[in-house]
């Protein structure tokens, strides 16, 4: 699969369904549609047509709020029909603004605060671990949430279980809620931390296809760690006016700034 | 085997065990607490047993992940460490999910007496009662605690099992069925219905008992499952009875009191007079074993004697001890 234009037609989805549901959190879509088209385009063994196939490797989104991304991916890979994507966040649909499993084939948990997504999945890894099977686990974090306290107990007890078949990506867009990463609680050095707790950590451009598929091509038989992928991204990516900014973590795109948006995104290639 | 002065704790490891023996999906993770206790555990399923060290939201997590791939995990730790500590991951991550996570606290209600607030568990039936798809449970007695762990092992999804700790004494003298959402009846009577809930059963039934002596004759349950609660029961002692008296260590606000309080306030006309004994809202500053504890707040079998012989004379004021 192309995953340049699944990107693509993630971020064009994510523009329409938090238009339509008139939600937030489109700049955190954006910031993490390469990761997301990447996992769904070429790394994860998936089966669309049978959603909990056990030799399936886990995907959890733990920044929840960015669930729209995972259900373009969902929809645009054959989980369910991309007519579904409308209902985003409106009335009586299972498509909650933060991702939920119920009713919705392909996502594996639901989340919605930050921090829960790396002790499930570090269990999900060691269940794996003990009873000998060699699907990968993935779990997606945004910056922002390495704040929360429960990531660092997971992050701890990853490394001391040598959950090598454990794959931590880190959305880093610098930004956080109100402000950026740096001003608010400063992550920084954010590598030599992980290392230091016994991660491989490895960092890469968060929007470059080959390097993101390099790396998260892991072979949980062939490594003692867990990895963490530190993806460097551009929060808004693909949105000139979106890009690197605080406010559209929660601006619904509307009228002209909507069309604007999709006008941006059409027939655009963001390779390279 | 002698089941007087069997530890409930130490019963629940030990019935663990027997299940761990037969089904090797059952998982059992502490977070860092049971000195003395799991250690046979461990060193006879060491792959079924984890220390997830003094992290207990990760603990749950991972019990969510475990049980998400097959696995039936037991979370053990005492006090509130286990449930309030993590209560978020207990509420998104196993109740939403209907994983199969057993969450098991050894200290309910002032078990740990001497230990100070933190160790206080007084309102963990409230807390995890108010959540959507768990099951409750807080046995009476050693033999109910046996029955109660062979119960959420088979019950589907999220279970909370709320335990004593220390040299708790016999209440049932053969092992009782204990079915998940039936109360079990320990002394059949009229008037008066004593429901009482976890470890405080012994009082309630020394109480009873008491009163047996004085020529009154108040019928006593374990009420074991807080949630969900035998509302079939209740209908019937609302019909049959003057006085339902709730008795638990725990806040009046949202346990077993507040359970039958609800369920109450739903009948058309019940007969029966609630009167809750239990704790005030409040923090216990002042120390001491459990015993001295119960009998300050008002939960010592001579209390709970007091108030249902007030009941068979006249109309309960429905006063509280205060915390």
């Amino acid at each position: 699969m192309d995953t340049y234009a699944l990107a693509l037609r993630i971020r064009r989805h994510a523009v329409q369904m938090t238009h339509l549901g008139k939600s937030s959190h489109l700049g955190a879509v954006l910031s993490m549609a390469d990761i997301v088209a990447v996992l769904y385009g070429a790394v994860l063994a998936k089966r669309p047509d049978e959603p909990k196939w056990p030799g399936r490797d886990r995907f959890v989104l733990s920044k929840g709020h960015a669930g729209a991304g995972v259900y373009a991916a969902l929809a645009e890979t054959g989980f369910f029909p991309v007519e579904r994507l409308r209902g985003h966040c409106t009335n009586g649909s299972a498509l909650c603004g933060h991702i939920s499993h119920i009713d919705v084939p392909g996502a594996e948990f639901s989340t919605g605060s930050l921090g829960h997504g790396l002790p499930v999945a570090s269990g999900m890894a060691l269940a794996a671990k003990r009873d000998g099977k060699n699907h990968r686990v993935f779990v997606l974090l945004s910056d922002g949430e390495c704040d929360e306290g429960s990531n660092w107990e997971a992050i701890l007890f990853a490394a001391h279980h040598r959950l090598s078949n454990l794959v931590a990506i880190i959305d880093y867009n610098k930004i956080q809620s109100l402000g950026s990463v740096a001003e608010t609680l400063a992550l920084e050095p954010l590598t030599g931390k992980l290392k230091c707790f016994g991660w491989n950590v490895v960092e890469v451009d968060g929007h470059d296809h080959a390097q993101l598929a390099s790396v998260l091509s892991i072979d949980p038989t062939n490594n003692e760690l867990p990895t963490c992928v530190i993806a460097h991204t551009t929060k808004g990516k693909g949105v000139s006016f979106m890009e690197n900014t605080v406010l559209w973590h929660y601006r619904s795109p509307q009228g002209e700034e909507y069309l604007r948006a999709l006008n941006e995104l059409e027939g655009k290639s963001l390779e390279g | 085997m002698s089941w007087r002065g069997s530890r409930l704790r130490d019963e629940f490891v030990r019935t663990l065990m027997e299940i761990a023996r037969t089904d090797r999906r059952v998982m059992l993770i502490t977070g860092d607490l049971g000195f003395g206790v799991l250690d046979k555990f461990a060193q006879e399923f060491p792959s079924q047993y984890i220390n997830a060290g003094v992290a207990e939201q990760n603990m749950t997590g991972l019990a969510v992940g475990l049980a998400l791939e097959g696995k039936i995990v037991f979370t053990y730790s005492i006090a509130n460490f286990p449930t309030l500590r993590c209560l978020e991951q207990i509420r998104n991550d196993a109740c939403y999910h209907q994983a199969n996570v057993k969450i098991v606290a050894v200290g309910g209600g002032f078990a740990y007496g001497p230990l100070g607030i933190s160790h206080h568990a007084t309102e963990d039936l409230a807390v995890m009662r108010a959540l959507p798809q768990i099951t409750v449970l807080a046995p009476g007695d050693p033999m109910e605690v046996r029955a109660a762990t062979h119960a959420i092992y088979a019950t589907p999804g999220t279970c909370y099992l709320r335990l004593g700790r220390g040299g708790e004494p016999a209440v049932h003298s053969a092992q009782p069925k204990l079915e998940v959402g039936r109360a079990t009846r320990i002394l059949n009577g009229s008037e008066v219905t004593v429901l009482a809930t976890g470890a405080i059963l012994k009082n309630a039934f020394d109480a009873c008992k008491a009163l047996q002596a004085r020529g009154k004759h108040p019928a006593l349950y374990s009420v074991h499952t807080i949630k969900p609660l035998d509302v079939e029961l209740l209908d019937q002692l609302a019909r049959r009875f003057e006085v339902i008296i709730t008795v638990e260590e725990h806040s009046v606000i949202g346990g077993l009191g507040s359970a039958v309080a609800e369920a109450l306030s739903q009948m058309e006309q019940p007969r029966a007079r609630l009167k809750m004994l239990g704790l005030c809202s409040g923090f216990s500053s002042v120390v001491g074993d459990q015993s001295y504890l119960r009998e300050i707040y008002g939960l010592s079998a001579k209390h709970i004697e007091s108030a249902a012989w007030d009941s068979y004379a006249k109309p309960s004021s429905g006063e509280l001890k205060a915390v």
